[in-house]
């Protein structure tokens, strides 16, 4: 397909390479991926998605799928969340752990149908994941395994007017959808494209799944910019996806989750069936993390309430300077208008307005724990 | 964006403009370009003495934060601090918003920076990297 390796360049290009270079996008090399990360300018485009409707281009993200009478079991055992719980056309938030109960990668896990799965997992782990999941589950009986990371163009269409821009494309009722389910419909003329209302802003929105030929690809990417004109829509790139994902406090592989990090520490527990029978990686070493009193350090978020930008790496303190823990992504936050970051610090420093000290490049810059996700977005009035 | 022939020019990105013994010195539009959306500037104080080739201070957008280096050494005369409340001048007009004025201890330091043409070509080669 289209987002093969060229062997002249050790980047990987998405379909769209040429698009977002036309639009004279600012590239950068993002887990082995040349990828946008601006276009007109980061903050004009998260206010976007904040306000109107930002489009993305998200194809680096890889998509795997199980296939047979053994998926259910085979998704069962290898991510933590409880897929027997899945509706067809409905996805959870989930996550593949490692036996110590840290993380492999965090993942969306789509019923297709019955006996039929799709694990959207993160681009710069995608070959760690490929692999991770022939380990796991290759011998199981009745499970067939496909890669399809390089067939699909993924657009993730953010924000509140996101449904009346899709709408305007395809003939399915995206007002039916509701948050975290998906079906397929006519998108551009396109037959059978996957639409789930999912999305990694915080925003409204929907992700969307098309063939990864080039002209395709540029055809639905532009006829989407032209859908959300009215609306004032932006091609959004990395850096705002990372703000508007910080701003909701979603994590982060690298970052706030990591190999070393396990699930009580990222606050992501309630995603786990814990207490119930059926078996995962990973579970027995959450249960004796539990019976041991749970985690030592814990994921907070963190505001500054002096001057100073805490950021990825900083360590943080307490405010007499003793160094307690480290940020894990820490930015200034465009729509809250304040200096935001998230932060692993030991569990007796972690309650709600402790106030604590980020060293910002050899000063100490006093910052709050406050609620979780920062920014969470209005209701929608009926 | 053009860059000012009568400027000099620093391999991190910062501009000087020189009259007589007064410096007035700015970054380049290449590094507001590179940081892309500016909200925070770090500047000296009046009086406080600078020296070639060393930090004094760090301009940061919302992606990162870069160090800011002083092309020539000399004391800070003023600085510009409508830039507390309007970082973003710097992203609109690199060239003409500068951020501090310094008068000279060593105008000689002049000659080691980098003139229009040749901070262009460094910033071509740059930007093939």
């Amino acid at each position: 397909m289209s987002a093969t390796v060229d062997p002249a360049s050790p980047l990987r290009k998405t379909a769209l390479n040429a698009t977002h270079r036309a639009l004279r996008a600012r590239m950068v090399d993002f887990g082995g991926w040349d990828m946008p990360v601006e276009y007109s300018g980061l903050i004009a485009e998260h206010m976007a998605v904040r306000t109107a409707v930002g489009l993305f281009d998200v194809s680096h993200m890889g998509d795997i799928q199980l296939r047979g009478p053994g998926s259910l079991a085979a998704v069962q055992h290898l991510c933590m969340n409880d897929a027997s719980r899945l509706a067809v056309g409905q996805a959870q938030y989930s996550a593949m752990l490692n036996p110590d109960g840290a993380f492999v990668d965090d993942v969306v896990v789509h019923k297709l149908s019955d006996n039929d799965y799709l694990i959207v997992i993160n681009a710069g782990t995608r070959e760690k994941d490929v692999a991770w999941v022939h380990s796991q589950i290759g011998a199981m009986p009745g499970i067939h395994i496909s890669d399809y990371s390089d067939f699909y163009t993924q657009l993730a269409i953010q924000g509140p007017k996101a449904e009346s821009t899709l709408q305007k494309l395809t003939g399915a009722d995206l007002s039916a959808i509701k948050n975290y389910w998906f079906t397929w419909g006519k998108v551009c003329g396109l037959p059978n494209v996957l639409i789930a209302r999912t999305g990694y802003t915080g925003e409204d929105g929907f992700e969307i799944y098309i063939p990864s030929d080039g002209p395709t690809s540029a055809l639905v990417w532009s006829e989407v910019l032209n859908a959300g004109a009215e609306f004032g829509i932006l091609p959004c790139g990395l850096g705002a996806r990372n703000t508007l994902r910080l701003e909701s406090a979603m994590a982060l592989y690298g970052h706030e989750i990591s190999g070393s990090i396990n699930v009580f520490e990222a606050g992501l527990a309630r995603y786990a069936r814990l207490d119930q029978g059926t078996d995962f990686v990973g579970r027995a070493a959450l249960a004796a993390i539990q019976a041991a009193g749970g985690p030592k350090r814990r994921l907070v978020g963190l505001e500054s309430i002096e001057r100073g930008i805490g950021r990825d790496g900083y360590p943080v303190c307490t405010v007499a300077g003793e160094r307690i823990g480290e940020i894990t992504s820490g930015s200034p936050a465009p729509f809250l208008k304040k200096n935001i970051a998230l932060a692993y610090v030991p569990v007796q420093f972690a309650a709600l307005d402790e106030v604590v000290a980020v060293e910002v490049r050899g000063q100490l810059v006093k910052a709050k724990i406050v609620a979780t996700p920062f920014y969470k977005r209005p209701r929608k009035s009926a | 964006m053009a860059y000012p022939a009568g400027y000099r020019y620093t391999k991190e990105h910062e501009w000087i403009s020189v009259a007589g013994a007064s410096g007035t010195v700015g970054i380049t539009d290449y590094a507001q370009s590179s940081l892309g959306d500016i909200v925070f500037v770090d500047l000296p104080k009046v009086g406080d003495r600078l020296q070639a080739g060393k930090i004094f201070g760090s301009v940061e957008s919302v992606k990162a934060v870069s160090d800011l280096f002083s092309p020539v050494s000399g004391t800070v005369t003023a600085v510009n601090e409508e830039l507390k409340n309007a970082p973003e001048w710097i992203n609109a007009d690199a060239n003409a918003t500068w951020m501090l004025k310094l008068n000279l201890t060593n105008p000689a330091e002049l000659d080691a920076l980098l003139s229009a043409e040749q901070y262009e070509a460094f910033i071509a080669e740059e930007s093939e990297k």
